[in-house]
C-alpha cells in the first residue's frame, strides 16, 4: 500500500511539472467566432482561428506576396486556363490522414458543392478538380481568374480531412479536423476554444506553443484590462485610444499593420428611386464636392489618433496595385462650393446619412457631418444597428452609408463586387458597362504590371463617380505582452503563431 | 386542492401557446435579414437564397411558425445558423452558468440589502441611517456596466487579486470559480441590495411600530431578542419574496453585466443571437425563460394555497 502510495505521488509530481513546462497562449477576441468550418465560415474573427487550426494551399507575407505553405508551386498554362500545383509531401492531417492531392479534390470540390458554402463564388471559375499524382494536382479553369491563387491563400484554400468531413458532413465545424499548427480541443459557445499543438505538423520545429486559448471578450476595456492583470497575453483589435496607454505600459507591446481593406462613405448614385432621384443620383459632382470637403488626415487624427493611413483608393497608397496618378486630394471647400453650384443643386443638400452603431463610426460620423456642412451639405446623421443597415443599404433606403471593408488580398477583392453591375455588394448600384468589361479583363490578365494599367482605366471613373469615398485604411492593432518573443503583424490581421515563443 | 391544480395546468398550455406565438412574432419585428446577415462579406445571392431555403425563410410567418412549434412539441428547439449546435444544447450549456450567477448575486444582495436595512431602522434617523441610505442610493443609482468596468481595474489590473473576466465552473475548479464569478455577482446583486435595504427598512420600521413588538418589550424581552426574533421575522416575509421574484429575474440572463465579464450566460447568449438574427437560438432561450416563469408562479401559487387555505375556494 505504502509503494503503491509512493509511486503515485512520484507519478504526480512528474506530471505536474510536465504540466509547469507546458506553455499556453491566451488570445482575447473581440467576438465569438461563427462555425469553425473552412466551407461554412464567414467571420473575420473565425479567420483568425483558422490561422492556428486550418493550414491554406497558400499564405501571404508582409508584403502581401503569395508564399507556399500545403501547396510548394503553382504553374498557369499559357491560356490561363489550367493551373498546376505541386503539393508539399508528407503533410499529415489532424487525424493522422494525409494530406494529398485527394484531399485537395477533397476540399476544394467540398467548397464548390456543398450546399450554403460561402467558398463557392470565391472559386467558381475552377470547372474541375484533378488528381495527377499523390502530390499534384490540375485545376481546369472555366474562364482564366488571376485572383484564384490569392483565394487559394485564404479559407478556399484550406485543407480538410475528407475522412473527418465526410462523417460529419455540415456538422464538420463542431470538431475541425485541417493541417494547421494546432488540433481542435473543445470550445464553449462564447465561452473559449482551445487548440492542442500537432505534433506531426510539418513546420513543427517552428512551433513553440503547447496549447492556445481564445476568449471572446466583446468589451475593448476589459479585453485591455486581461492583457494588463495577466489573463490574456494577445488581444486583437486594441482600441486606437488605447495606445498611447499601451506604449506607457513596461510590460506591453503593440504589433500594428495597415489593413488590406478600407474605410468609405458609399454613396446611393443609383439604388431604387431614392438613389435615382437622391442627392448623388442625379450629378456626380455632387459626390466629388462632398469628397472635397472631407479633410482625410483630419479624420484620421480625430478617429484614429493618426494612426491610420489616409487614403483615396479601395486599395492603400501602400499597395503595389495603388494608382499613383490619382493622389489622396487635400481639402478644398471653395471647390466643393462651387461643384455644387455647377451641379446647380439647391443649397443645402440634405442626406440621409445612414451611421451602423459603434464608438467609431459615430465618431467619423459625426466629423464628416460638421467638414460637408462648411460645403453646404445637411447630413442627416441616422445611426441604425448594423444587421438593419444592410437591408436598408439593399433597399437602397439611404443616400450616404458608411461602410468598411476588411479586405482581401488579391485587388479584384476590394472592388470586383462593389463597382460591377451585379456585385452582390454594390449597394450604391453603380453600373457602367465599360467598367464591367475592364474589371473582367483585369482578372484574365496575369502579368501584375498589365493588371495595374488595366486597372488605371477604371480609376478615374470610379474615383469621379463610383458611389464609394474611401477615406482611410485602418490600422490593425494587436497588443501583447513582453512574455511573448517573436510575433510579427501581417496586413491581414489574422494572429500567426509559428515562430512565437511564450517566455515563463 | 386537486381541482385547483387541475385548473392551472389547464391554464398552463393556452399561456405556453400564446407565449410562442408572442415571441416568435416580436422576432419578426427585428429589421434585418437572418440569411444576410449570416451571409456577412460574402453576399453570394445564391448562397443567401439556399439559407433561406434550409431554415424556411422563404415559407410564409404561419408556416415558419408551425416548423418551429413541431419541433418544440418534439423537443428540438432547432439548431442555430451561426453555430449550427442544436439550441437545446446550448440552453443546456448556459443554464447552469447563469445559475450560478444569479444564486450567488442574489445571496449576496439579501446579505447586503437585510442587514443594512435592519440597521438603518434599528437606528432611525441617526447618522448611520442617513449614511446606510446614502451608500443604497449610490447603489441603485450606479450603471452595472462602469461598475464593473471599475472593479476589474481595482481587483485585476492594479491588485492582481482576480481575474478580469470569463468563467470557470465550479467543478473543472471550486476556487477559481468563486474567484471568476465573485465580481459580477458582486456588480448585480448590488442594485438589487440597494432595493432591498429599502424595503427591509420601511417592513422593519411598520413591524416596530407593531403591537407585538410593544409586547415582547414590555414583557421584559432584551432588544436583541426583540429586533432579531418578533420583528425582523415578520418583516422579512415580503423581502424573501422579493429576493425569490429577483432570482427569476436574473434566470434570464444578466446581459449587460455578463457582457463585460465575458461570462458564458444566457444575457450573452441572447445578445449575440439578437445581433445575429439567430433566431432560433432568440427564440428557444426565451421559450425556456418563459416556461421557467410560468411554473416558478404555479409553483407560488400553491405553495400559497397549502400555507393559506382561504384562497381554495
Amino acid at each position: 500500500m505504502r509503494m503503491k502510495f509512493g509511486l503515485a505521488a512520484l507519478l504526480l509530481s512528474a506530471m505536474t511539472s510536465a504540466a509547469a513546462a507546458e506553455t499556453t497562449l491566451r488570445i482575447g477576441l473581440q467576438e465569438d467566432p461563427d462555425v469553425l468550418d473552412p466551407t461554412l465560415a464567414r467571420t473575420y474573427v473565425g479567420r483568425i482561428v483558422f490561422a492556428s487550426l486550418c493550414d491554406k494551399l497558400f499564405d501571404i507575407n508582409e508584403k502581401q506576396e503569395i508564399i507556399p505553405q500545403l501547396a510548394l508551386s503553382h504553374e498557369t498554362s499559357a491560356d490561363g486556363k489550367t493551373v498546376t500545383l505541386k503539393l508539399r509531401p508528407g503533410v499529415k492531417l489532424h487525424d493522422g490522414e494525409t494530406m494529398d492531392a485527394e484531399a485537395v479534390k477533397y476540399s476544394l470540390e467540398r467548397h464548390l458543392t456543398m450546399a450554403s458554402s460561402f467558398r463557392k463564388a470565391e472559386i467558381s471559375s475552377i470547372d474541375k478538380v484533378e488528381v495527377v499524382d499523390a502530390t499534384t494536382v490540375k485545376l481546369s479553369l472555366k474562364n482564366p481568374f488571376s485572383p484564384l491563387i490569392a483565394q487559394l491563400a485564404d479559407r478556399a484554400g484550406m485543407i480538410v480531412s475528407p475522412k473527418a468531413a465526410k462523417e460529419t458532413g455540415d456538422k464538420f465545424g463542431l470538431k475541425p479536423v485541417c493541417a494547421g499548427p494546432f488540433k481542435f480541443v473543445e470550445r464553449v459557445q462564447q465561452g473559449r476554444i482551445v487548440l492542442d499543438r500537432f505534433a506531426d505538423y510539418w513546420n513543427k520545429d517552428n512551433v513553440f506553443v503547447d496549447r492556445v486559448v481564445f476568449r471572446p471578450i466583446t468589451e475593448s476595456t476589459v479585453r485591455l484590462a486581461n492583457l494588463k492583470s495577466g489573463g490574456l497575453e494577445l488581444i486583437e483589435r486594441a482600441l486606437a485610444t488605447d495606445i498611447k496607454e499601451i506604449k506607457a505600459d513596461p510590460k506591453l507591446r503593440l504589433a500594428t499593420q495597415i489593413e488590406m481593406g478600407y474605410q468609405g462613405i458609399t454613396l446611393n448614385v443609383g439604388n431604387s428611386d431614392n438613389g435615382k432621384n437622391g442627392p448623388f443620383g442625379k450629378d456626380p459632382r455632387v459626390q466629388q464636392a462632398l469628397e472635397a470637403a472631407i479633410d482625410r488626415e483630419a479624420l484620421n487624427q480625430v478617429v484614429y489618433n493618426g494612426e491610420a493611413l489616409p487614403g483615396n483608393q479601395w486599395i492603400s497608397p501602400k499597395n503595389a496595385y495603388y494608382q499613383e496618378k490619382f493622389p489622396v486630394p487635400k481639402r478644398d471647400v471653395a471647390k466643393a462650393k462651387q461643384l455644387l453650384k455647377d451641379a446647380g443643386v439647391t443649397l443645402p443638400v440634405v442626406v440621409d446619412f445612414m451611421v451602423p452603431n459603434g464608438p467609431d463610426t459615430r465618431q467619423l460620423a459625426e466629423v464628416v457631418q460638421a467638414m460637408a456642412a462648411e460645403a453646404g451639405f445637411d447630413m442627416k446623421i441616422r445611426v441604425t444597428e448594423f444587421a438593419t443597415s444592410l437591408n436598408e443599404a439593399e433597399a437602397g433606403r439611404y443616400h450616404a452609408y458608411i461602410l468598411a471593408w476588411s479586405g482581401r488580398v488579391d485587388p479584384d477583392g476590394n472592388i470586383y463586387s462593389f463597382l460591377s453591375c451585379t456585385g452582390p455588394n454594390n449597394y450604391a448600384k453603380y453600373c457602367k458597362p465599360e467598367t464591367d468589361a475592364t474589371l473582367a479583363a483585369a482578372r484574365a490578365a496575369s502579368a501584375p504590371a498589365e493588371r495595374k494599367a488595366i486597372y488605371e482605366k477604371v480609376t478615374a471613373d470610379a474615383l469621379a463617380a463610383g458611389g464609394i469615398i474611401y477615406l482611410y485604411h485602418r490600422p490593425v492593432i494587436i497588443a501583447h505582452t513582453t512574455k511573448l518573443e517573436g510575433y510579427k503583424q501581417l496586413p491581414d490581421g489574422l494572429i500567426r503563431l509559428t515562430g512565437v515563443k511564450v517566455l515563463p | 386542492m386537486t381541482a385547483f391544480l387541475a385548473r392551472r395546468l389547464a391554464q398552463i398550455l393556452p399561456t405556453l401557446l400564446l407565449v410562442s406565438v408572442i415571441i416568435f412574432l416580436l422576432q419578426q419585428l427585428l429589421p434585418g435579414d437572418p440569411a444576410t446577415v449570416l451571409a456577412g462579406e460574402e453576399r453570394d445571392p445564391e448562397v443567401i437564397a439556399q439559407i433561406r431555403k434550409q431554415y424556411h425563410l422563404d415559407q410564409s410567418l404561419p408556416v415558419q411558425y408551425l416548423y418551429w412549434i413541431k419541433g418544440v412539441v418534439t423537443g428540438d428547439l432547432g439548431e442555430s445558423m451561426r453555430l449550427k449546435e442544436p439550441v437545446s444544447k446550448l440552453v443546456a450549456q448556459k443554464f447552469p452558468v447563469t445559475l450560478q450567477l444569479a444564486l450567488m448575486a442574489v445571496v449576496i444582495s439579501l446579505g447586503i440589502g437585510i442587514t443594512a436595512g435592519v440597521v438603518s431602522a434599528v437606528y432611525k434617523n441617526t447618522i448611520v441611517d442617513y449614511a446606510v441610505n446614502i451608500v443604497a442610493l449610490w447603489g441603485i443609482s450606479t450603471p452595472n456596466f462602469w461598475l464593473g468596468i471599475m472593479l476589474i481595474s481595482l481587483f485585476s489590473v492594479h491588485l492582481g487579486w482576480l481575474p478580469a473576466s470569463g468563467y470557470v465552473s465550479p467543478f473543472e475548479d471550486f476556487w477559481l470559480s468563486m474567484k471568476t464569478t465573485i465580481m459580477p455577482a458582486f456588480v448585480l446583486g448590488n442594485a438589487f441590495a440597494a432595493v432591498l435595504m429599502r424595503h427591509t427598512r420601511s417592513a422593519m420600521l411598520q413591524a416596530m411600530a407593531a403591537d407585538y413588538v410593544r409586547t415582547a418589550r414590555a414583557k421584559g424581552l432584551s432588544e436583541r431578542v426583540v429586533i432579531a426574533k418578533h420583528a425582523m421575522r415578520n418583516a422579512l416575509t415580503p423581502v424573501v419574496t422579493l429576493g425569490a421574484l429577483e432570482l427569476g429575474t436574473l434566470l434570464s440572463g444578466a446581459v449587460l453585466t455578463e457582457q463585460v465579464f465575458s461570462i458564458p450566460g444566457f444575457g450573452k447568449l441572447i445578445v449575440d443571437s439578437v445581433f445575429n438574427r439567430d433566431y432560433a437560438v432568440v427564440q428557444g432561450v426565451t421559450l425556456i425563460t418563459a416556461t421557467t416563469y410560468i411554473l416558478l408562479n404555479l409553483l407560488a401559487d400553491v405553495a400559497y394555497v397549502l400555507i393559506n387555505p382561504r384562497l381554495r375556494g
